[in-house]
């Protein structure tokens, strides 16, 4: 379904069932579910993306990213999919080669990287990764091959450096800290979220805003 | 029966307003990893290359393009010529009118805004490599 005929349509059902049940709870609901769909993200359109020039005749042909991905194991990152999943559970069969002579490598290691300043400890897991991507392009030109002689530092990921190559980039982005670091440090308990806080901003909604 | 200003009406408006209000904040949004491409694009008289991440990584593994085509994972370190991609390399191993449409096709790629420099777009939170 193109998208401008999906948002026309969405529109004449919103304002249906408002002028329908024309209640306020109704109304307020509706709003509520506007505010959600926007703080969550949403797909937009080639042609108002800002980047395509909407009078170009790609963005009618082209496929939009709605159309694709709205089928897919949702994030509330990035793309909104979470792609490890999504090849994990076969939603999509992306090739693994396009010449026949490449030889496909894989590897099932984790490596655990302990972390400065109190933060709960990394396991950067090989599968996932070789699953997407070749030995060659992290090694040996990101990461040395044997443990424990890479320097990582957050700073050079933050820059773009490191696992900020495609973390920040075209992979999960770098506000999902618990992704990597995920190994909780012994006597640590797994912190528990206080009601009220947005776990996404580490902030009591509200505070901050003076 | 019911004027402009009936209580239905208005509730119907205002739930259209709110469905506009939510998009507006996210009007310029690129999707997460489209790259532009424009480093000889502009100079030769085309508009930019738009490449989306999302949709080439449903059909191919990032291992595809970024080992066997030679593509460095660096948004402007690679030099992509249309000689090349004739040629069949970079875009041109699959932009062949074979696996996907031939490069004949210049403004399905070429379809960014003008202006735009090369570089990584869109994010939901992060903007690409140190731009936060």
């Amino acid at each position: 379904m193109p998208v401008s005929t999906f948002r026309a349509e969405f529109l004449d059902t919103v304002s249906g069932l408002a002028r329908g049940a024309a209640s306020p709870g109704l109304a307020l609901f509706l709003w509520l579910l506007c505010v959600g769909a926007a703080w969550a993200g949403e797909w937009l359109p080639l042609a108002n993306d800002g980047i395509h020039d909407p009078r170009s005749r790609a963005v009618k042909i082209l496929q939009q990213p709605r159309e694709a991905l709205q089928g897919l194991t949702p994030d509330h990152a990035g793309n909104q999919v979470r792609w490890v999943q999504v090849l994990e559970k076969g939603e999509i069969r992306p090739r693994e080669k396009l010449f026949p002579q490449t030889v496909v490598q894989k590897l099932d290691l984790d490596v655990i990287l302990d972390a400065k300043g109190g933060m709960p400890a990394v396991r950067f897991p090989h599968r996932p990764h070789t699953e997407w991507l070749d030995c060659v392009n992290c090694h040996d030109g990101l990461f040395a091959k044997s443990v424990g002689q890479s320097k990582i530092s957050m700073f050079k990921i933050l820059q773009g450096e490191q696992c900020g190559v495609c973390h920040g980039a075209v992979a999960f982005p770098l506000t999902e800290c618990a992704r990597c670091h995920s190994i909780p440090r012994p006597g640590q308990s797994k912190p528990v979220i206080p009601a009220g806080i947005d776990p996404r901003i580490h902030q009591a909604i509200g505070q901050g805003q003076k | 029966m019911s004027g402009l200003f009936a209580p239905s009406r208005r509730l119907g408006v205002l739930s259209l307003v709110c469905v506009l209000l939510a998009a507006l904040p996210l009007a310029t949004q690129a999707e997460y990893a489209d790259v532009v491409i424009n480093r000889q694009a502009e100079k030769n008289g085309m508009r930019p290359v738009v490449f989306p991440h999302w949709f080439h990584r449903i059909r191919f593994r990032c291992k595809v393009c970024h080992a066997e085509l030679g593509f460095k994972m660096r948004a402007g370190s690679n030099t992509i010529t249309m000689t090349d991609i004739i040629e069949g390399k970079f875009c041109g191993a699959c932009h062949n009118n074979d696996i996907a449409w031939s490069p004949e096709n210049c403004d399905l790629c070429h379809s960014g805004k003008p202006g735009l420099p090369t570089g990584v777009f869109g994010g939901h939170e992060t903007s690409g490599p140190g731009r936060w």
